[in-house]
């Protein structure tokens, strides 16, 4: 059963055996408006928990994808470099970003879960 | 995202109309204005690109100067030639300061004589811009703010569609003039103009018909709600210039590419704040200039992204960029140096770190369509 996570960066994580896949959020692609954009690492890429680990970008603005757990990239979405517009349409799913191989399964603790994240932002307003 | 100031922001008269309509509220210059409704940002600039949007633009600043010889007060403080405005005519000019630089950007309408100017300034210079017309011209011309107006902007190809069935007068204005109409039994001040490079129209009203004006432009087949946000792209796309960030009191009127708002009797007699110094730049040129950037890759450059040459060394800085929906691709506009203004110049373009390949390039990026046929030009101007 595939579990998962959430920053308060709006990003989401999903382990799915031994690799994570990361993605953001359908309140963050909803806040960022229509894509056009997105840079992703290198597979390959060694990321530390909260570093940069890609690019997005709407017609109004630049913003950050940070890691949600370290580990090394294993694989990026090129579809989302011919079609950024993947990621409104389906941020949980197609629109997804990059599949890390988590270095350390303990950092998803301090992850927020569903129903956490659903709380959260609520309660952003 | 929450608006922590949300509570001390204008609102203007289309502000419950917006929240109707489903629009994302953001701060701008002041007031709770809509950056996009639900159709998102690239659907409402491809709209206005090819029907027709209304924008709610009640934000900007609406002066009237009325006067003996208002127009040549006027002209001591901007170096476009006003007092050769005919009336029901419209210019596009500059306040500038004693350096030449610009203080802002404004629409000025001889509304019927040249003792009658009605101006349209930007919403976060207009406090500003009043002081100053009050400091300088305040004695001998009566200086009125308009607060209690409203301005709606209806652009896009269609626009002259709309305004046939609603107000046929106005449909015979050429682009840059001033009029008076009644739209829907609601009186208007009307300018062809607009902030988007196509044709449509601006429209004066009283704020307690503004939304009913609204609603009745809406309700036309062909118009559809557009944002501050598309507004934007729109503007960046037809090259037209914002204020506080393409041009500031840092630049000049020639170094932003603008000297064509200079009269020809005002670039040899002079007369404006800043004469010496616009003089000598146009006879001799400036160090820098404003030019269009097109990205070879597809990463959106933004505003302050570094401008360099082959060999890393700083050419220049972008001061609008980002993604043009009509062009399907980043589009940016920026300050190069005097020797790389060239079309066709290849130049980098430093985001995040990485030095990315860029050309120099002619603007608009998209054709302006503004509505230039022959006819009467102007109604109620008499």
């Amino acid at each position: 059963m595939a579990e998962t996570r959430f920053t308060k960066e709006h990003e989401w994580i999903r382990i799915e055996g031994d690799v994570a896949v990361v993605g953001i959020t359908d309140y963050a692609q909803q806040q960022l408006g229509d894509i056009v954009y997105v840079e992703l690492p290198a597979a390959g890429k060694t990321l530390k928990k909260g570093d940069e680990a890609a690019v997005v970008e709407s017609v109004k603005a630049a913003s950050e994808v940070y890691a949600p757990l370290s580990g090394e990239v294993v694989a990026a979405n090129a579809a989302l470099t011919d079609n950024p517009a993947l990621v409104n349409a389906s941020p949980a799913g197609d629109g997804w970003f990059l599949k890390l191989k988590p270095a350390d399964m303990a950092e998803l603790k301090g992850l927020m879960d569903e129903a956490a994240y659903k709380a959260y932002v609520e309660g952003l307003g | 995202m929450a608006e922590p100031h949300s509570a001390q922001l204008l609102h203007t008269p289309l502000h419950a109309l917006h929240r109707e309509l489903g629009a994302r509220l953001v701060p701008f210059a002041g007031y709770d204005m809509p950056v996009q409704y639900p159709a998102g940002i690239i659907a409402e600039h491809l709209h206005c690109r090819a029907a027709a949007g209304l924008f709610d633009v009640s934000h900007m600043g609406q002066v009237t100067l009325t006067g003996p010889d208002a127009a040549a007060a006027l002209e001591t403080l901007v170096p476009g030639d006003i007092t050769g405005l005919a009336a029901g005519h419209t210019r596009y000019t500059l306040f500038t300061d004693e350096t030449g630089g610009i203080l802002d950007d404004l629409m000025v309408s001889n509304a019927g004589d040249p003792d009658h100017l009605f101006l349209v300034v930007n919403a976060a210079c207009k406090a500003e811009d009043v002081a100053h017309l009050r400091r300088h011209i305040g004695r001998t011309i009566e200086i009125r703010e308009l607060t209690d107006r409203a301005l709606l902007a209806l652009q896009g190809p269609r626009a002259g569609a709309v305004m046939a069935r609603l107000a046929p007068d106005a449909v015979a204005m050429n682009f840059m003039t001033f009029g008076r109409a009644s739209i829907g039994g609601i009186p208007c001040w009307l300018t062809r103009s607009g902030y988007t490079g196509e044709d449509g129209f601006e429209l004066s009203v009283a704020a307690e018909a503004a939304e009913k004006l609204a609603r009745l432009l809406l309700s036309q087949p062909e118009v559809k709600p557009i944002g501050l946000g598309a507004r934007d792209s729109l503007r960046l796309e037809a090259g037209l210039c914002l204020y506080g960030h393409d041009i500031d009191r840092s630049t000049t009127p020639v170094e932003a590419g603008l000297a064509w708002v200079i009269g020809k009797r005002r670039r040899e007699a002079g007369g404006f704040p800043g004469d010496a110094v616009v003089r000598r730049q146009l006879a001799e040129g400036t160090q820098r200039r404003r030019v269009g950037i097109r990205p070879d890759g597809a990463a959106p450059a933004r505003e302050q992204t570094a401008i360099v040459d082959a060999g890393g060394a700083t050419l220049g800085v972008i001061t609008s960029g980002g993604y043009g929906p009509s062009v399907g691709g980043p589009v940016a506009m920026g300050y190069v140096a005097a020797g790389s203004t060239a079309e066709g110049t290849p130049v980098g373009l430093v985001v995040r770190g990485q030095n990315r390949p860029a050309k120099i390039v002619k603007l608009p990026f998209v054709p302006h369509r503004y509505h230039k046929a022959p006819g009467r030009d102007v109604p109620g101007t008499g």
